[in-house]
């Protein structure tokens, strides 16, 4: 038996035992959520680029004309964006990775903060709004219907002049249609949907529509144990849906028509 | 070494440890090399090291078996059953390093002292069931516990107490009563025979508030139980119907009905709780307290 003795470490910040590579995930998530964010905001600001034959950029999706409105530089993003980064923000799924990414509360599961939440108070105080997730989940399912919307229009391509709309598909259409159903399997596998739909319910015998409701309950309860997925899938796909239009609008690639 | 029953006769490998040592006081981590077998466990580790090496060594256990989770502790940092952590997981001749559950004060070596834990267990208003149908018995559908069911898995380790961050580096245990505690909350609230609203105490009391979703309770719980998704959401949820909803503010406003959905817990002492009857239910300490009558 060896006796070496070295001293427990106190929980400094970042301070672990943990042999594995904890900061990787938070390191990643940070990349990328900043990376989207600079693109977002790039792209809010930029104001062109965002419609090319029946594609919209779902940025500007409902296209607003705020041209005419004298403010400058608002874009119609700007009027968009902060609907579904609302939905974002307070979203359960998000608040885990952006929490241990970006306030570092902890950096990971098991590894020191030091003395800098001293004033810690969760959700309670500063950031209570997180309380108000479902109000930006109805925004959410309004855009939706928009972007939905947006795939059907995608569908019907405009002869040359402009005059008659011939039913098609283009690599556009399906990557709309791509996004759309992500950011869909993102918004209906929602906790705050979970709960207004049954989770609110303790009986589902004895409630009105008790049966109904403690069937969809179950099936957004499916799709929930996925919602992580569908967030991380749902926000590489908004970002590839604004840039394969503003990169067919600027003629870098060719739209290939399938049908 | 002797054979042991899972041995497959082949030379027997050593492995590093380095325990915790120490008390309340203070402490060191003292290593050691004990001599590895098929299907060893770490507490199997600990208890050679005892038997062998240092028999003063503190390590509170029961079952061996994950059901009574009395021996959490933090394996390479992680928070782990010791008996369920098999050391052939670990990297050979890279040692493995045990120390005790930081969030709760140490007594001695590899125990804590958790009583912390169920003083806020008896804050909790236990079971209040409906009156019983007209031939005496309770009813309730399969669909009724679907969510709660998962919950009963529990086994008190608190391995999710202890990696909370709220209880673990910001030490809120005055205002929060972590995962193990939300969600035997959560197990109440959602069961459809129990008429006491605790929703008052939950945001009051008990800090659900205090969470901020990072999971880490759903990560390390041995059991599986998706506490933070199936638990603690529903639970923060049902807060927001109540405070944070001003559409249903103005409903309940037009309508004139009352927030409470239920009867109103009001938390007496320590182990007792009073309903707005007078009633009384005594826990006798098994989770199945009877009412008295």
């Amino acid at each position: 038996m060896a006796n070496k003795v070295v001293h427990l470490p106190v929980l400094d910040f970042g301070a672990t035992l943990r042999k594995d590579n904890w900061w990787i995930g938070p390191a990643i998530t940070f990349v990328i959520l900043m990376g989207f964010i600079c693109y977002a905001t790039f792209r809010a600001f930029e104001n062109d680029y965002y419609r090319v034959g029946p594609y919209l950029s779902p940025f500007y999706s409902p296209l607003i004309p705020t041209a005419g409105w004298g403010i400058p530089f608002l874009s119609p993003a700007m009027l968009i964006l902060p609907g579904p980064a609302g939905f974002r923000l307070t979203c359960y799924y998000y608040r885990k990775a952006y929490y241990r990414a970006f306030a570092m509360d902890p950096p990971a599961c098991a590894v020191g903060e030091g003395g800098r939440h001293d004033n810690y108070n969760g959700e309670t105080k500063l950031l209570i709004f997180q309380n108000l997730h479902r109000f930006a989940l109805y925004v959410a399912l309004g855009f939706l219907v928009i972007l939905w919307h947006d795939v059907y229009k995608a569908l019907w391509f405009r002869d040359p002049y402009g005059t008659e709309a011939s039913f098609g598909v283009g690599v556009g259409t399906l990557v709309l249609a791509l996004n759309t159903a992500l950011l869909t399997g993102y918004t209906f596998s929602c906790h705050s949907l979970r709960h207004l739909i049954g989770g609110s319910v303790d009986s589902y015998s004895t409630a009105p529509f008790g049966q109904l409701r403690h069937a969809l309950w179950r099936g957004v309860s499916r799709l929930n144990q996925n919602h992580m997925f569908f967030a991380w899938t749902s926000l590489f796909a908004v970002a590839l849906a604004d840039l394969y239009v503003r990169m067919v609008s600027l003629r870098v690639i060719q739209d290939v028509r399938i049908l | 070494m002797a054979a042991h029953p899972g041995s497959n006769g082949s030379k027997a490998k050593a492995a590093k440890l380095r325990v915790f040592r120490g008390t309340a006081a203070g402490g060191d981590f003292q290593n050691y090399e004990v001599e590895t077998y098929p299907g060893m466990v770490v507490l199997d580790a600990i208890h050679d090291i005892q038997a062998k090496q240092s028999p003063d060594l503190a390590v509170r256990w029961n079952c061996k078996a994950g059901r009574c989770g009395s021996c959490s502790a933090e394996v390479n940092g992680k928070p782990r059953l010791m008996c369920m952590t098999r050391m052939s997981a670990y990297p050979e001749g890279e040692p493995i390093t045990v120390t005790p559950m930081r969030a709760f004060p140490i007594i001695k070596d590899l125990v804590t002292d958790v009583s912390w834990n169920f003083e806020m267990a008896k804050k909790i208003p236990p079971f209040k069931p409906r009156p019983r149908d007209a031939d005496g018995n309770w009813r309730m559908q399969q669909i009724d516990i679907d969510r709660i069911q998962e919950f009963r898995k529990c086994i008190e380790c608190f391995l999710c107490q202890n990696v909370c961050h709220v209880v673990r580096d910001h030490q809120k245990k005055e205002v929060f009563s972590g995962p193990r505690f939300l969600i035997h909350l959560a197990t109440l609230d959602m069961h459809p025979l129990d008429t006491l609203d605790r929703r008052e105490m939950v945001k009051r009391d008990f800090g659900v508030g205090f969470c901020n979703i990072t999971k880490c309770c759903t990560e390390v719980c041995p059991e599986h139980i998706t506490i933070t998704d199936n638990g603690i959401i529903p639970l923060k949820e049902r807060i927001a119907d109540d405070h944070y909803d001003p559409v249903r503010w103005l409903l309940r406003k037009v309508a004139g009905k009352p927030r409470a959905h239920k009867v109103p817990a009001q938390p007496t002492e320590a182990g007792k709780t009073a309903d707005i009857s007078g009633r009384h239910r005594v826990d006798g300490g098994n989770g199945k307290g009877e009412l008295e009558r």
